[in-house]
C-alpha cells in the first residue's frame, strides 16, 4: 500500500489546511497578544513598537523592552471593562438558559415526531440559519420597536394600554439571543433525543415510573450530552455577541464584543482592543475545550 | 385419552373446568390506521403458568404483549387480570412487569440501580429496596456486578440484569418479549432451562412472546400460535407437534410431510386417504374427517423409517429413491424420491456409529410409517 | 413513536416554528408596504424594489458580497475537505490535537476575536485590506464549518469501499476519486453551500478585514439600519432571503428526487 505518489499525497491531505489554519488562525492570536502589549500611537499601524528587524537583532531587543502590561492595568482600572465583561457573561448565560427553556421541548417534539416528518422539521429548523443573521435580528427591531408590531398586537388586543419598552433593553437582547441562536440549541438536543430508545422511556414507566417523573429520571439525564453541546454552542459566540447587543440593547448595554469593537473602530484603540480580545478569549478557553471534547468524543462514537 | 408425547403433565389447570383464567383477552381488537394488528382474539392464561406466543413477525403477538403492559390499548374488546378490566390503567399502574427485547437497561444507572428504579417507584423503604436488590442479584448469580452500567457487561449478563429489575417488584404477571433473541445459541439454551427454574421458584405466570420454535416448546406450559392476528392453536408444546390443529401449525412448528388427498373410505378404526399424486394411506388418526372430503395428511420425518428393503410390517409401504441425504451428527435426513415424483423427508436417528443398513444416493429404497404416526388436517 | 406524538409535543412545535419564522415573514412582508413606516401597512407596494435597484451603493456590495462568496465558498469547501479527510483518515500524526483544536475553535470564536486577529495578521504581513484580504478571511472561518460537514459524513463511510477499489486495481488517488468523492459529494456540496451563506452573511469579520472598495451587503445594511429601518433594507433582505429560499428548495428536492428513485430502485430490486 506504500505508493510513493500516495506518500506524498497523504503528507499533503495533512499538510495544507494544517499551515493554511496555523498562518490564518493561530499566528494571528499571537499578533493580537504581541500588540496587547504595545502603546497606542499616533501612526499607521497606530501602536509601537511595531516590531521588525529594520533595526537589527539589537533593536528588535530593545523593542522587545518598551512591552508592557499597562493595557491590561488599564483594563482593571477602569470599571467599564470588568462590568462588560461580567455583563456578557450574565447575559450570555441567561440568554443559554432560555434558549435551552424554548429550545427543548421542540427538540423533544421533534424527536417524538412520526419518522416520515422528522427529516422535514429538522430542514425547517436549520432552514432561518441559511438566511442572513443581520436580518433575522433587524427583523426583530420592526417588531420590538415601541410603535413596533409586537406593542402594536398587545394594544389592539387590550392585553396592555401603555407601549412596552423592549428595545434597547436586556430583554430585547435575550429574544434576540434566543432567536438567532435557537438552532444551534435544538440540534444537539435533538440528535440526543432522537437516538434514545424509546423503550427506555417505557421500560421505567412499566416499572410503576408516571411519565413526568420518567423524563425527569430517564429522558433528561440521557439528553446531558445534548445539553451541554447545545449550551455551549449558545453561550461561547452570544458571550462576544456584538450584532445584537448593537442592534437591539442599544447604547445603555455594555457586552464585551460590543467594547472591543467600539475601541476598534471608534477610538481606533488596537492595544487595548487587543488585550480585551485576549481577556476574552481567556474567558472562552475553558467552555471552548469543554466543547471541543465533546465533539471528540461525539466523533468517537460515531466511529 | 392417551397422552401425547412422553410428558406426563401434572400441571394443568386448562383442562379443569371449573379453574379460572388469570389473564383474559376477550375478543380484542387493535388496530393501527388500516392494518388489523389483533383480530377479534380471545385467549385465556392461567395463573402459574408459563405461555408462550409464537408466531412469524408482525402476526400481532408483540401487540398483544404491549396491550397487556398497556403500552397500548386495544381498540375493541376487553383484556381482564384476575378480573380486574385493565382499559384505561396506565403501564405505571399496572401488577405486570416486562421484560424487553432490547432489555432497555437505563445506561445512565448503574446494575443495582436498574433493579431498585421500579421499587424505589413503590416508595419502598430504604432497607428493604437493599434487601430485595441484594436477592435478586443473587437470584440471577450478578453479585459482583452490582456496581457495573450496563455497557460494561456481556449480554448474557445485560440479560439477567433485566430479568432481575422486572421480577423484582413481584409482578403478578412477567411478560417477555422474545428474552433470548439476542444471545447466541449456546447461551440461549442454558438460559431457557435458567428462566423456567425462575419461574418455578417464584410462582410467577410468565407471558413470553418468542419466534423461535425451540424456546417456545423448550419453556412454555402451552403455545398459541398466532397467524395474521389470530390465534391458530392453543395447546401443549406435545399437542402442537403431535397433533396440529392446521396446516398452518403443521407447517410452521417443525418439519412435516404433508399428502393433500381425499378420503376415500371411512370407517370407526381409521380412514383410507387417496392423494392427489396417486398414494394411499392408510391412518388411524383421522380425527372429524368424513368420507369424500378434502384433507391433507401430515407426517413428521422422524416416524417414517427407511430401509433398503421392503420391509415385512408396516401399515404403509412405499417404494422410492433416495434423492438427497444430510448427515447432522446425531440424525440422518433422507430424502426419498417416490414413484410419483413426491419428495418425502425421513430422519433416522442414528444411535450406534455404524449403521447396519447403509443407504446412498440413487439407492432402492423403502420407507415405512404405522397407521397412528401421521395426522389427518381438515383445516 | 405515534402515540407519544401527543398534542405538547404538536403545540411545542407549532409555537417554536412560528417563533423561528414570524419575524421573517414579517420582514418580507412589510418588503411590500407602500408606506415609508416600516410597521404600518399602507398598502401594496414594489417601489422599494425598484428604488433598490437604483441604489447604485447596494449594488456595487452586492456583486462584491456574491465575488466574495463564490471565491471563497470554493477555496474553503477545497480546504475543509482536505482538513476533514486529515481528521477522519489520519488518527495519528504529529500536531493532530491542535490541528483538531484549530477546525473546531473557529465554529464558536467570537467574531470580533476572529475579526480583529485576522486584520492584526494583515498589518502585520503588510497586506493592503481589500477585496483579497476579505477573501482570505472569509475561507479562513467558512473552511471549518466545510471541514465539520464533510467529516460527519466521512465517519459513516464504509472503508472497505475504498479497501475494495484497491483490491479490484485502483491506485489510491483513483480510488479517492472514483470511489469516496462520488460518495461524500453530497456533503461536500451542502459544505459548499454552507461555506457560501456563511460569507454572504458575515458582518463582523468582514468589517475588520475589509478595506475601502470592498463594502459588502451585510456591510452596508448595518450601516443603514444603524440609521433606521427603511423598507429599501426590508427588499434588500427579502431578495436575500428569497435566494437562500430557492437554493435550499431546489437542494431539497433534487435529494428528494433522488431519495424517491432510489426507493423505487430498490422496490423494483425486490420485486424482480
Amino acid at each position: 500500500m506504500k505508493h510513493p505518489l500516495s506518500a506524498i499525497t497523504n503528507r499533503l491531505v495533512i499538510l495544507v489546511p494544517y499551515l493554511w489554519l496555523l498562518f490564518f488562525f493561530l499566528i494571528p492570536f499571537f499578533i493580537v497578544f504581541k500588540i496587547s502589549l504595545s502603546t497606542t500611537a499616533i501612526a499607521m499601524p497606530p501602536y509601537t513598537p511595531t516590531l521588525g528587524l529594520a533595526d537589527g537583532f539589537s533593536g528588535l531587543l530593545s523593542q522587545i523592552g518598551e512591552f508592557s502590561f499597562d493595557n491590561y492595568l488599564w483594563l482593571t482600572q477602569d470599571a467599564l471593562y470588568f462590568n462588560a465583561y461580567v455583563s456578557s457573561v450574565i447575559i450570555a448565560g441567561i440568554s443559554t438558559f432560555l434558549a435551552l427553556l424554548v429550545g427543548y421541548p421542540i427538540a423533544y417534539g421533534m424527536a417524538r415526531a412520526p419518522a416520515t416528518i422528522r427529516p422535514t422539521l429538522l430542514m425547517l429548523v436549520i432552514l432561518p440559519f441559511w438566511t442572513s443573521f443581520l436580518i433575522r435580528v433587524y427583523a426583530w427591531i420592526g417588531i420590538l420597536k415601541p410603535e413596533g408590531l409586537l406593542n402594536q398586537l398587545l394594544l389592539a388586543t387590550g392585553v396592555i394600554d401603555q407601549p412596552l419598552v423592549i428595545l434597547n433593553t436586556h430583554s430585547a437582547i435575550f429574544i434576540g439571543i434566543v432567536y438567532s441562536y435557537l438552532p444551534f440549541m435544538i440540534l444537539p438536543l435533538y440528535s440526543a433525543l432522537e437516538k434514545m430508545d424509546y423503550s427506555l422511556i417505557e421500560a421505567a414507566q412499566d416499572l410503576g415510573c408516571p411519565p413526568a417523573s420518567a423524563f425527569w429520571k430517564i429522558t433528561f439525564p440521557l439528553s446531558l450530552p445534548g445539553v451541554i453541546a447545545g449550551c455551549l454552542l449558545v453561550f461561547i459566540p452570544a458571550v462576544g455577541e456584538f450584532v445584537i447587543p448593537d442592534l437591539l440593547g442599544g447604547s445603555q448595554t455594555l457586552m464585551i464584543g460590543k467594547t472591543l469593537w467600539n475601541e476598534f473602530f471608534a477610538n481606533r484603540d488596537w492595544p487595548v482592543s487587543s488585550a480585551v480580545a485576549v481577556i476574552l478569549l481567556l474567558l472562552l478557553v475553558v467552555p471552548i475545550m469543554f466543547f471541543q471534547q465533546a465533539q471528540a468524543r461525539a466523533q468517537e462514537q460515531g466511529r | 385419552m392417551k397422552s401425547l408425547g412422553n410428558i406426563r403433565r401434572e400441571f394443568a389447570p386448562w383442562n379443569k373446568p371449573d379453574a379460572k383464567p388469570y389473564i383474559q383477552f376477550k375478543n380484542v381488537t387493535k388496530r393501527f390506521g388500516d392494518f388489523t394488528a389483533v383480530n377479534n382474539l380471545s385467549l385465556s392464561i392461567y395463573e402459574r403458568e408459563f405461555f408462550a406466543l409464537l408466531g412469524a413477525s408482525g402476526c400481532g403477538k408483540s401487540t398483544l404483549l404491549r396491550m397487556l403492559a398497556g403500552f397500548e390499548e386495544p381498540t375493541s374488546g376487553q383484556i381482564l387480570l384476575d378480573g380486574q378490566d385493565l382499559r384505561g390503567i396506565p403501564p405505571y399502574r399496572r401488577p405486570v412487569n416486562m421484560m424487553f427485547q432490547s432489555y432497555a437497561l437505563f445506561p445512565h444507572m448503574t446494575v443495582e440501580q436498574n433493579i431498585a428504579f421500579g421499587l424505589k417507584q413503590d416508595g419502598m423503604p430504604k432497607a428493604e429496596i437493599e434487601q430485595r436488590v441484594t436477592d435478586m442479584l443473587k437470584l440471577v448469580k450478578l453479585g459482583q456486578f452490582a456496581k457495573r452500567k450496563p455497557h460494561q457487561l456481556s449480554g448474557g449478563q445485560r440479560q439477567r440484569v433485566a430479568l432481575a429489575r422486572a421480577v423484582a417488584k413481584r409482578p403478578k404477571v412477567l411478560l417477555l418479549d422474545e428474552p433470548l433473541g439476542a444471545l447466541d445459541k449456546k447461551l440461549r439454551e442454558e438460559t431457557q432451562f435458567e428462566l423456567m427454574d425462575l419461574q418455578q421458584t417464584l410462582g410467577l405466570t410468565f407471558v413470553v412472546v418468542t419466534h423461535d420454535q425451540e424456546e417456545a416448546m423448550t419453556m412454555a406450559d402451552r403455545i398459541a400460535i398466532l397467524d395474521k392476528g389470530e390465534v391458530m392453536q392453543v395447546a401443549t408444546p406435545a399437542e402442537v407437534y403431535e397433533a396440529p390443529g392446521s396446516r398452518f401449525v403443521a407447517d410452521f412448528v417443525g418439519n412435516i410431510n404433508m399428502f393433500e388427498g381425499k378420503v376415500a373410505d371411512r370407517d370407526s378404526s381409521g380412514a383410507t386417504i387417496t392423494s392427489a399424486n396417486g398414494v394411499t394411506i392408510r391412518t388411524a388418526n383421522a380425527g372429524d374427517a368424513a368420507a369424500g372430503s378434502e384433507v391433507a395428511f401430515a407426517i413428521r420425518p422422524e416416524k417414517i423409517k427407511v430401509s433398503s428393503k421392503k420391509p415385512e410390517n408396516g401399515d404403509n409401504v412405499m417404494e422410492g429413491e433416495i434423492y438427497d441425504i444430510a448427515y447432522l451428527g446425531d440424525m440422518t435426513i433422507f430424502h426419498v424420491q417416490l414413484g410419483n415424483g413426491q419428495v418425502v423427508k425421513a430422519s433416522s436417528l442414528n444411535a450406534t456409529r455404524a449403521t447396519e443398513d447403509p443407504l446412498s444416493w440413487d439407492d432402492k429404497a423403502w420407507i415405512s410409517f404405522r397407521n397412528d404416526a401421521g395426522v389427518v388436517l381438515t383445516r | 413513536m405515534n402515540s407519544s406524538w401527543s398534542r405538547f409535543n404538536i403545540t411545542a412545535i407549532v409555537l417554536g416554528f412560528a417563533f423561528l419564522y414570524l419575524p421573517i415573514v414579517l420582514l418580507v412582508i412589510f418588503s411590500f408596504n407602500e408606506s415609508k413606516l416600516v410597521t404600518v401597512w399602507g398598502g401594496f407596494s414594489t417601489k422599494w424594489y425598484v428604488s433598490l435597484f437604483h441604489n447604485q451603493g447596494l449594488m456595487d456590495a452586492a456583486w462584491v458580497t456574491i465575488r466574495v462568496g463564490l471565491i471563497s465558498a470554493t477555496m474553503a469547501t477545497v480546504l475543509g475537505t482536505l482538513a476533514a479527510l486529515a481528521l477522519t483518515r489520519y488518527t495519528r500524526f504529529r500536531g493532530r490535537v491542535l490541528f483538531s483544536g484549530m477546525v473546531f475553535a473557529p465554529l464558536v470564536m467570537p467574531e470580533v476575536i476572529t475579526g480583529l486577529s485576522l486584520l492584526l495578521l494583515f498589518v502585520a504581513v503588510g497586506l493592503d485590506r481589500g477585496f483579497f484580504t476579505l477573501t482570505l478571511a472569509h475561507i479562513t472561518f467558512s473552511m471549518c464549518f466545510v471541514a465539520v460537514v464533510v467529516q460527519s459524513r466521512l465517519v459513516t463511510f464504509d472503508r472497505s469501499l475504498e479497501e475494495a477499489a484497491m483490491d479490484l486495481g485502483a491506485p489510491p488517488v483513483k480510488t479517492f476519486f472514483q470511489i469516496t468523492l462520488p460518495v461524500i459529494l453530497p456533503a461536500i456540496i451542502s459544505g459548499w453551500m454552507l461555506a457560501f451563506t456563511l460569507s454572504i452573511d458575515d458582518l463582523v469579520i468582514s468589517s475588520f478585514t475589509s478595506g475601502p472598495g470592498a463594502t459588502t451587503l451585510p456591510m452596508k445594511i448595518y450601516s443603514q439600519v444603524r440609521l433606521g429601518v427603511t423598507p429599501e433594507i426590508n427588499a434588500a433582505c427579502t431578495i436575500l432571503i428569497a435566494i437562500v429560499a430557492c437554493g435550499v428548495i431546489a437542494a431539497s428536492l433534487v435529494n428528494k428526487r433522488r431519495e424517491v428513485q432510489r426507493l423505487r430502485d430498490e422496490q423494483a430490486a425486490q420485486r424482480g
